[in-house]
């Protein structure tokens, strides 16, 4: 898998349930705490909500539903990763605080060919650390409702 | 691209805009000097320009029809329709060459020869024509006219002080001026600038986010008493709310901008339909958002194209109604309460209602007699439906069957809305209502289980608060929740069950507020639970995984800083269609939908007691008598009547008095060989009608509600009201006996409901099932009855399979069974003792008597 930015030896990561992902640097805006979500009716289920932030709308993202990681697996300190695309904002929701981890790209491996499938289209790859795996996500395909890729 | 190239891109396609319109004034009028100086001017420019930035090509055309516009202004060559057409042609070539440069940056390849050639032979008329005396006049004209001083040196100075923009994408700052670019001779060109228009964006995004902030700030100082922010906050504010003013009017731009092409696209029109067509323009100043401006261009030209060829006659038919030759269509455009009317308005043969209604019909819009029912202006608003084109033939300019439908959906694409007024043989006008600014709108913020949503004001007709007990109150037809509002039934929508949000699916809530909106083409109820507020809010686009979401139209923050959804009214107003179901588009313009479906029924309109008409069902009336009102006498503290050798009484309850002298109206009621006559103060009609109803409590003398010839009309429960008199008359002939007991079962709780009132009346104790199951129940119960009266149609087990049943039954096997037939086309008894036509009250009774007669002989 090639398909890793350029700018990224470096990468944001988060926990969601028990697992620990990666996000390339180049691609996170900010990491907030997100207050007042409103919700929307009848959007995608994996929607959360609305929010404002700094003036900015943006759209908040249920990343344990996206990837179906059930409710109350892990501890859920709500944070979120603030991300650009085609000019809208989204705020990807997770649970634990994160931190930045430098690898090079020759320490990262295709995602294994058992991987659940739905965790295997929006993972770039998986990186090998002492203390587990960091599944790396595709942002992109993260957020891409329309063709329901990874719903 | 180059920028010198794209400069001149910009500013020629301008220039070019301005001299199609001059032109069509030149034609009309050929004498106009200084028209005719600002096209020189223009395309002496344009010509200029192409020389110096190395264009041949474009320089030879512009050249070619320079001379000839040279020789029009000396006044050698005559100005003739077919030489403007002629400059036309040249005109639309330059604009051919141009798009080609703009797309690669190199003038297309191409032969202009023929054209240059014929505007070759115009400029060289000269010699010929000097003698045509209107020439000489015209030159003559011209000479003295050379006096007056010439701004050549004008058209220069814009360009000059101009900031680089691309083609197509620029906005016309003004300063104070109108631009020199487009009315030729001002003087104060220096005092505007070109600026792109993302960069006015920019600064709208930015303002629009401060003034977000300022309302932040306002609501939190609003909560501490004194706070030393107070005062500078004040002027933020102020400051903050001019900067938005002042910003905005960088967006405005005068719509005389989306009309600068109509004059050419009318005069080719009129030249290809052989028509003769004047366009007026009022009000071409007016300004409105630049973003809205762009989105009306094309409604506004397709409507000024289909008044053009379909409003107006040919000068023939113009003739022969009595009109003058020449059409004229008139565009206004005006302020008016926050939103801009336009007007396009014709003066030709108007819509042609027949073919409307008849095309209505072919479509299967609307049924015969619902269109008989209808308002001029309600057939008319057809046209605005899809589909419905009825232009005779389709000519290459509209009829194309994608026609105002099309104008109408895109009109409201930006919350505007269009309507219209025509009378054949005078002519058409539409008007189109758009609010000023798209960015901007000022919104009704509603509530609705905790969450909070923006309706846009444009659509609100009004807020009303509805609560049980109180005269507007939620009711129910069936599972369709209605608003009894003045003289129509409105149709609701809970907002919760749109939005799927809350429990909210069971009953009405006691107390809600209804939010009545108008979109496409409907007007219907919002229900919410709480209104909060009015205001301004910034609207913003929602992210696109949102976008597919119809019933929103985009997202803003509010004051608090939360964000919260802008409701799409025309989203909710597809929520109600679809709720609805059985509404179509003619109840839809009748603003009313048919929520049951019971049968047509006759009946009586009257007057007695109040203003509004009051009904009965026409079967139970057995005449109708004017009386002398003298005639009718009191005995023994009630009103008698003589009538037909016996004293009739008279039952004044629902008129309240008698009429003092003249004709006193009656409506006399017979049972069996007992009459009674009610008073009423006028009989007004005998209508057909669907009885849409909203049920009363029983023993309230009234029936139920409903809206017969568009006005709530109360049907009266006659039953009721007679049965002071008849009870005694009763209670004489069943003395010492128990009353006979009847068992009615029915599922229509309306039919159960206008008949248990009247079997009581007649003496009978009533047990009312609403359907056969509970019937049964009761026979499992040990309950007995003298008769039993049953609905033949019912859901679940029907009336035939219930007198089965019954018949089966050891204890209630001798009981007879009546069945009501709803149509009468139901003959054969079959397991029933007896049939009896449903809505025949006297033949209802009579066949009960008669059983129940046979019994007591039997007895």
């Amino acid at each position: 898998m090639s398909r890793v930015a350029a700018v990224g030896n470096e990468y944001v990561t988060v926990m969601i349930g028990s697992q620990m992902f990666g996000i390339a640097i180049g691609l996170v805006n900010e990491i907030f705490k997100p207050e007042r979500l409103t919700p929307v009716p009848l959007s995608h289920p994996d929607i959360a909500g609305v929010l404002n932030l700094r003036g900015r709308i943006v759209t908040m993202i249920d990343c344990r539903r996206r990837l179906g990681i059930a409710a109350g697996d892990g501890v859920q300190d709500h944070m979120a990763v603030g991300v650009e695309r085609d000019g809208d904002h989204y705020g990807l929701l997770f649970d634990g605080a994160g931190e930045v981890l430098r690898f090079s790209q020759e320490q990262i491996e295709p995602p294994p060919v058992n991987l659940d499938p739905h965790w295997k289209k929006v993972s770039k790859g998986v990186f090998r650390m002492e203390s587990g795996l960091l599944v790396l996500l595709d942002v992109s395909i993260l957020l891409d409702f329309g063709r329901k890729a990874a719903a | 691209m180059d920028e010198l190239l794209r400069d001149f891109l910009t500013e020629s396609g301008e220039s070019l805009t301005v001299v199609d319109g001059e032109m069509v004034k030149l034609e009309a009028d050929p004498n106009n000097r200084e028209v005719l100086q600002k096209i020189f001017r223009l395309v002496h420019t344009i010509k200029g320009t192409c020389g110096f930035i190395g264009l041949p090509r474009l320089e030879k055309v512009a050249h070619a029809a320079e001379n000839v516009l040279g020789k029009f202004r000396d006044g050698v060559t005559r100005v003739t329709p077919g030489s403007v057409t002629l400059i036309f042609e040249s005109l639309d070539r330059i604009k051919e060459i141009l798009a080609g440069i703009e797309q690669t940056e190199s003038e297309p390849a191409g032969d202009d020869t023929d054209l240059i050639e014929r505007l070759g032979v115009l400029a060289a008329l000269d010699g010929q024509d000097s003698a045509d005396p209107g020439a000489d006049a015209a030159a003559g004209l011209f000479a003295q006219g050379t006096a007056a001083p010439a701004p050549e040196t004008a058209h220069a100075a814009a360009p000059a002080d101009a900031v680089r923009a691309t083609a197509g994408e620029a906005v016309v700052v003004e300063a104070a001026a109108p631009v020199a670019a487009k009315s030729g001779d001002a003087p104060l060109a220096n005092q505007s600038i070109r600026v792109n228009v993302d960069v006015i964006e920019q600064l709208i995004v930015m303002v629009s986010e401060l003034v977000l902030t300022r309302n932040q700030l306002l609501e939190m100082v609003r909560h501490s008493n004194d706070s030393e922010f107070k005062v500078p906050l004040q002027r933020l504010s102020n400051v903050t709310a001019e900067l938005q003013e002042s910003v905005m009017k960088t967006r405005m731009q005068p719509i005389g901008n989306a009309w600068a092409k109509l004059p050419r696209i009318v005069r080719d029109l009129g030249a290809e339909l052989g028509k003769k067509i004047e366009l007026q323009m009022h009000g071409a100043e007016t300004e409105l958002d630049r973003q809205v401006l762009e989105l009306i261009k094309d409604p506004l030209t397709h409507m000024v194209r289909n008044s053009a060829d379909h409003g107006l006659e040919t000068p023939a038919e113009r003739k022969a109604s009595g009109k003058p030759e020449q059409g004229t269509i008139t565009l206004r455009a005006f302020h008016e309460g926050g939103h801009i009317i336009v007007e396009i308005a014709d003066d030709g043969r108007g819509l042609p209602l027949d073919k409307i209604k008849a095309k209505a019909l072919a479509n299967g819009l609307v049924s015969e007699s619902e269109l008989g029912r209808m308002s001029e202006a309600q057939v008319q608003r057809f046209i605005f439906h899809a589909g419905l084109s009825t232009a005779q033939k389709v000519t290459n300019v509209s009829g194309r069957g994608v026609g105002m439908d099309v104008v109408r959906s895109n009109i409201e694409l930006i919350g505007g809305s269009i309507d219209l007024k025509s009378r054949e043989g005078h002519g058409t006008t539409f008007t189109i209502k758009i609010p000023l600014t798209m960015a901007i709108i000022s919104a009704l913020i509603v509530g609705v289980s905790e969450m909070r949503f923006a309706i846009p004001q444009i659509c609100v007709r009004e807020l009303v608060r509805a609560s049980e007990g109180s005269d507007t109150k939620i009711e129910r037809i069936n599972r369709t929740s209605v608003l009894r509002l003045r003289d129509r039934l409105l149709p609701l929508v809970r907002l919760s069950e749109v939005l799927k949000v809350g429990s909210g699916q069971g009953e009405d809530p006691a107390e809600a507020y209804i939010v009545v909106a108008q979109a496409a083409g409907q007007t219907f109820g919002i229900v919410v639970d709480t209104v909060f507020d009015t205001g301004e809010i910034v609207v913003k686009p929602v992210c696109s995984i949102l976008k597919d979401i119809p019933v929103f139209s985009g997202n803003t923050i509010l004051g608090d800083g939360s964000v919260i959804m802008i409701l799409d009214p025309n989203g909710v107003a597809a929520a109600v269609a679809g709720e609805i179901g059985t509404r179509n588009a003619a109840e839809d313009a009748l603003g009313g939908v048919v929520v049951d479906s019971e049968p047509k029924q006759s009946l009586l309109l009257f007057r007695a007691g109040s203003a509004e008409p009051k009904a009965v069902l026409l079967g139970a009336v057995t005449r109708l008598e004017m009386v002398d009102a003298q005639k009718i006498e009191r005995s023994d503290g009630r009103h008698v009547l003589q009538y037909r050798g016996n004293l009739m009484p008279v039952v004044t309850s629902l008129a309240g008095s008698l009429c003092a002298e003249g004709a006193q109206p009656i409506l006399v009621f017979s049972e069996g060989e007992h009459t009674v006559g009610v008073a009423v103060d006028e009989i007004l009609d005998i209508v057909d009608a669907t009885l849409k109803f909203e049920l009363s409590a029983s023993g309230s003398g009234v029936i139920g509600t409903s809206v017969v010839k568009g006005r709530a009309t109360e049907v009266i429960d006659i039953a009721y009201h007679v049965s002071e008199v008849f009870q005694s008359w009763f209670a004489k002939g069943a003395q010492g006996r128990a009353r006979p007991s009847v068992l009615l079962v029915d599922d229509s709780p309306f039919f159960r409901t206008m008949v248990a009132p009247q079997l009581m009346a007649a003496g009978y104790d009533v047990t009312e099932a609403g359907n056969a199951e509970l019937a049964l129940r009761l026979m499992g119960e040990g309950k007995s009855f003298d008769i039993i009266l049953s609905d033949i149609s019912m859901p679940g087990m029907d009336g035939r399979q219930f007198a089965a049943a019954v018949k089966r039954d050891p204890g209630w096997r001798e009981t007879p069974v009546v069945g009501l037939a709803a149509d009468t086309d139901e003959n054969d008894p079959g397991v029933f003792d007896a049939l009896t036509r449903k809505f025949d009250r006297e033949g209802l009774i009579q066949t009960i008597n008669g059983f129940i007669h046979t019994q007591e002989r039997a007895a």
